[in-house]
């Protein structure tokens, strides 16, 4: 019962860490919580629904259109929403990250409609089973697909000329530009990168889950951005490994204590986390040396 | 190599600089020296294009790059080391130099043999390769900001207050160096309130005093003279 818990706890687990590093990368490089995350999050299942049903194109393809989208709306949500204000205060942003949510999600309600979609089925779900756990093949997809996305992230942070860029750029951007970075452009990918594992997530879900909504975005917002809190959000490896965290605790919690408070784990955990360890698990203090 | 034409800067409605006029000829080492809240920093900041002047012109041989973004004048070879070095404390101290190369038309293996031979001079560097940048000490960070800065191959180096919160016999390595590099045929702006320290390598001066030139000359010449030697260099004249 419990190992069965821990397979489906990792499944979840992944999801809510592709969403948490969207919310880690514009963290880390301007500092702002971008509430709007979690409604690309949901756009993008919509894009690969409306590509798989309503234009009746491959689901491979689809996914790819997908993720083409969401990263073009990230970089737009930056431009229009948060580079004008990039050095105001706390609060402006936060409206404006709310106000892109509002918009995005009445925009996809009125043209896709407020009920719940059938997400198609894109692949024979079968079910294998061992001693005691069964596991389903699109379980296996979820997991095989974010570890995926985790290595590439990693190794474009850490080992291309963009990842330092995007690094330095968060450390410091004015410096940056006196090395020859076009800040404006490096940030704009960085937000681009965030939608892309945003909608790659949102697809996924809707594969597991067969059904999608257009506000599917908020309670998973919600639980990525404490899953990238209880990481450290900022910190790339530490978010990776606050979402698995958060979703076996979620799994487990539900197994062992009640079903009924599946949500309000999260919440319980965010606030545990601000009251006894606000950089989060892996989150390191600030070093600054003069 | 460089004018500056009537350069005024405002922060806020607050003039921090007025009517600023200079220039620096090529090949040589020009010293900007003066207090704090002169409006050293500002000026070269402008050059740099972090800071967008109020009023006033920039050009950079022959041409006006004034209100251009920074990333774009460094590409034209106007580096800027600035104050407090700013490294990227955690990046390694070879991707701190490998930064340098988003500045630089040249193809990767030229950049990393200009690398390579650049730690090869500075051992401590090279020892210290694969180490966060923010490890480093005082001088190796400022040593960083220099080599970092000379592999963006500038025309015109701009350094400001490259002495500060550095031992002396340190200052004395680090203005050897910017003489080393001067040599070689970069012209060379260094801002310091160390006049002693910057008038002693350069080849002429200016002295601001709240936001304003107040003096120029020869930097012997500045070294010698009363005003100076009295507000700059601690020295009373009877």
């Amino acid at each position: 019962m419990i190992v069965q818990q821990l397979v489906n706890g990792l499944t979840i687990g992944s999801i809510y860490a592709m969403v948490a590093l969207g919310y880690t990368l514009a963290y880390g490089i301007l500092g702002l919580i971008n509430f709007a995350h979690g409604d690309v999050y949901m756009v993008g299942a919509f894009v690969a629904y409306f590509c798989i049903t309503v234009l009746d194109l491959n689901v491979i393809v689809s996914f790819i259109i997908s993720l083409v989208i969401s990263g073009i709306l990230g970089a737009l949500i930056e431009f229009t929403a948060f580079r004008s204000i990039r050095t105001g205060s706390r609060s402006s942003q936060l409206i404006s990250a709310i106000g892109v949510s509002i918009i995005l999600q009445n925009a996809v309600m009125l043209t896709m409609g407020s009920d719940t979609k059938p997400f198609p089925k894109v692949m024979n779900t079968s079910v294998y089973e061992f001693t005691n756990i069964t596991i389903s093949s699109t379980q296996i997809l979820i997991m095989i697909v974010a570890l995926i996305f985790m290595i590439m992230l990693y190794f474009l942070i850490y080992k291309t000329r963009v990842g330092i860029s995007m690094r330095s750029t968060a450390q410091d951007a004015a410096m940056s530009s006196l090395m020859g970075i076009n800040v404006n452009k490096v940030i704009s990918i960085t937000f681009s990168i965030g939608a892309v594992f945003g909608a790659a997530a949102g697809i996924l879900v809707g594969i597991y889950y067969n059904s999608i909504v257009f506000n599917m975005g908020s309670s998973m917002g919600l639980k990525a951005f404490v899953a990238a809190v209880l990481g450290g959000i900022g910190n790339i490896p530490g978010t990776m490994l606050g979402g698995i965290v958060l979703g076996l605790a979620e799994s487990l919690g539900a197994t062992l204590i009640s079903a009924k408070y599946k949500d309000a784990f999260s919440f319980i955990i965010l606030i545990f986390v601000l009251l006894f360890k606000p950089t989060g698990l892996f989150g390191k203090k600030e070093i600054e040396k003069v | 190599m460089i004018k500056v034409e009537n350069l005024n800067i405002k922060y806020g409605g607050i003039a921090a600089v007025r009517d600023v006029s200079f220039q620096v000829e090529e090949g040589k080492i020009i010293a900007l020296i003066g207090n704090n809240g002169a409006g050293k920093t500002s000026t070269l900041k402008t050059i740099s294009g972090l800071v967008i002047p109020s009023k006033g012109r920039i050009f950079f041989e022959g041409n006006e790059i004034t209100g251009m973004k920074p990333h774009e004048i460094v590409k034209k070879g106007i580096v800027h080391i600035p104050e407090g070095r700013h490294i990227f404390p955690n990046l390694t101290v070879k991707e701190n130099l490998i930064m340098s190369s988003s500045s630089r038309n040249v193809t990767k293996n030229k950049f990393y043999e200009e690398m390579n031979n650049a730690l090869q001079s500075f051992k401590v560097l090279k020892e210290r390769e694969n180490q966060l940048a923010g490890t480093l000490s005082g001088g190796e960070q400022q040593m960083l900001a220099i080599v970092r800065g000379m592999l963006q191959a500038p025309k015109l180096l701009m350094l400001d207050e490259p002495s500060m919160g550095l031992a002396p016999l340190v200052v004395e390595e680090v203005f050897r160096i910017i003489k080393d590099i001067n040599n070689n045929g970069t012209t060379i702006l260094v801002v310091e309130q160390n006049a002693q320290v910057a008038l002693s390598a350069a080849d002429y001066g200016y002295v601001m005093e709240v936001g304003e030139i107040i003096l120029h000359d020869d930097a012997k010449s500045l070294l010698a003279n009363p005003q100076v030697k009295k507000i700059y260099l601690g020295e009373n004249d009877d």
